[in-house]
């Protein structure tokens, strides 16, 4: 999800970029030194998958995936999905320099909120885990088309009708998100269970052996 | 297919210090960004093409990476000039198309554009690589480029990785379509995904690690600044200058 450059406004676009630097500073500082080649290639492998096109009757919806960086790397999502639209704006010139801020804190924002609501859920039982792992990505996405709308009706208030549309229009994203999070995260658990993040914890971007508590 | 088609090559473009590039593109994209009158931004438009022509790409590779972009922009001219209040210039059955729509469209089309051109033909023009050396140069927090070193540098072997899986799943028999099987294959997909780059994270790791690693980069690029980035930075800067007068000069009429 990007807003393309020239329509936000100075003091929309100003206020992301505080706020994505703020972010991501705390997310850089609960990230070691030693798990930056881990957060680096996870972050690759999101920007990958962002890639992938899902159909969707007779159209396709591209992944956005910010719900499960979120419980993978907790805080360490501001940094990597940050580096992610950098790259994105670099290769196939999809959103850009000015808007960096706001579309970092666009897919950053609901990966940590979705994180800190549902990432303790996701190692419960199967059946709730599975049922937490979908809300985290129906709400990531959800919250993501959330602050796209408030960011245009911030700028212009004329952008209310646009916004709403935006809103519906991502709702068979956010069903889509929300299932193939569920799926994910049930492989994950049976696979890799030590990949997720945990709440409360110092260093959010764990090692492989770093399984139960 | 990820790739970088403009990094290569030996125009004007290519020779400018990467740190001259990046400040300034950012200060004209946001310049233009924020740019509101019609003169200044078919300015701003003529000015991007002038420095996309001396970076001297192959004009259908330029197009082709207008398209999307152009897209996303045609959404909202589908969309805009429809729902935006203002004074009505033509009604199509329930549809009222505003002037103030159609205007607003305008501007962002010409915009995107001008931003886009300006930052294909300064940015794309070095490898990201490099680029994460300028950035280090210009005092971006270490931890921040090394970070996105990392990614870069395994976003191609990731994306060869998925592929892969793919191309697997495909000599199975599996075709996707809407359907919670072909969702659920696609989740596997990730997770697969995930579980592999861990794994060479962690072995990367450890291979870094063994070769001496201390949590830096060294370059081996030497910046430095030569005549011709001085004579490009006055012109650039000139450009600016120039923008900013037009806008001002409209402002005040």
């Amino acid at each position: 999800m990007h807003i393309s450059e020239g329509v936000l406004s100075g003091p929309v676009l100003v206020s992301g970029m505080i706020l994505a630097a703020a972010g991501t500073t705390v997310g850089l500082k609960r990230l070691d030194y030693d798990k930056v080649p881990r957060a680096g290639i996870l972050s690759a492998a999101f920007f990958v998958a962002s890639l992938i096109h899902v159909p969707v009757g007779p159209s396709s919806v591209h992944l956005i995936l910010n719900g499960i960086v979120g419980l993978l790397l907790g805080w360490g999502a501001f940094p990597a999905l940050l580096v992610a639209l950098i790259l994105q704006a670099l290769f196939f010139q999809f959103g850009g320099l000015t808007t960096l801020g706001v579309n970092t804190v666009i897919m950053a924002a609901p990966a940590i909120i979705c994180y800190s609501l549902f990432g303790r859920a996701v190692h419960g039982a199967t059946r709730k885990a599975f049922a937490a792992a979908f809300a985290c990505g129906f709400l990531a996405v959800f919250f993501s088309a959330l602050l796209a709308a408030l960011s245009l009706i911030g700028t212009e208030e004329k952008f209310f009708k646009v916004s709403v549309l935006l809103l519906t229009a991502h709702l068979p994203v956010m069903i889509i998100e929300g299932i193939v999070t569920a799926f994910c995260v049930a492989f994950l658990k049976k696979v890799q269970p030590g990949m997720f993040a945990r709440p409360g914890m110092t260093d959010p971007v764990r090692g492989e052996k770093g399984g139960g508590k | 297919m990820i790739r970088e088609p403009f990094a290569t090559g030996d125009s004007v473009m290519h020779r400018l210090d990467p740190r001259v590039k990046v400040l300034s593109a950012t200060a004209y994209s946001f310049l233009v960004a924020l740019s509101y009158h019609f003169t200044t931004l078919w300015a701003a438009l003529v000015f991007s093409l002038f420095l996309v022509a001396s970076a001297r790409y192959r004009p259908t590779a330029v197009l082709q990476r207008l398209v999307p972009v152009n897209g996303l922009i045609l959404f909202f001219w589908a969309v805009v000039p429809v729902t935006f209040q203002g004074e009505t210039l033509l009604t199509l059955g329930p549809l009222q198309i505003t002037r103030e729509g159609i205007l607003l469209s305008a501007r962002i089309t010409l915009k995107s554009n001008a931003i886009i051109l300006a930052v294909m033909a300064l940015v794309a023009s070095s490898p990201v690589a490099v680029l994460g050396h300028a950035l280090g140069r210009l005092h971006v927090p270490e931890k921040m480029v090394h970070l996105l070193m990392m990614t870069y540098r395994y976003v191609f072997v990731i994306e060869q990785e998925y592929q892969r899986l793919l191309r697997s799943a495909k000599i199975r028999g599996f075709r996707p379509a809407t359907g919670v099987h072909t969702y659920r294959t696609y989740a596997y997909f990730l997770g697969m995904l995930f579980v592999k780059a861990a794994g060479r994270a962690e072995r990367v790791h450890q291979a870094m690690i063994c070769r001496g690693f201390r949590g830096k980069f060294y370059c081996l690029c030497d910046f430095a600044l030569t005549p011709l980035d001085w004579a490009w930075s006055m012109v650039l800067s000139g450009g600016m200058v120039g923008l900013l007068v037009l806008e001002w000069m409209n402002g005040s009429w």
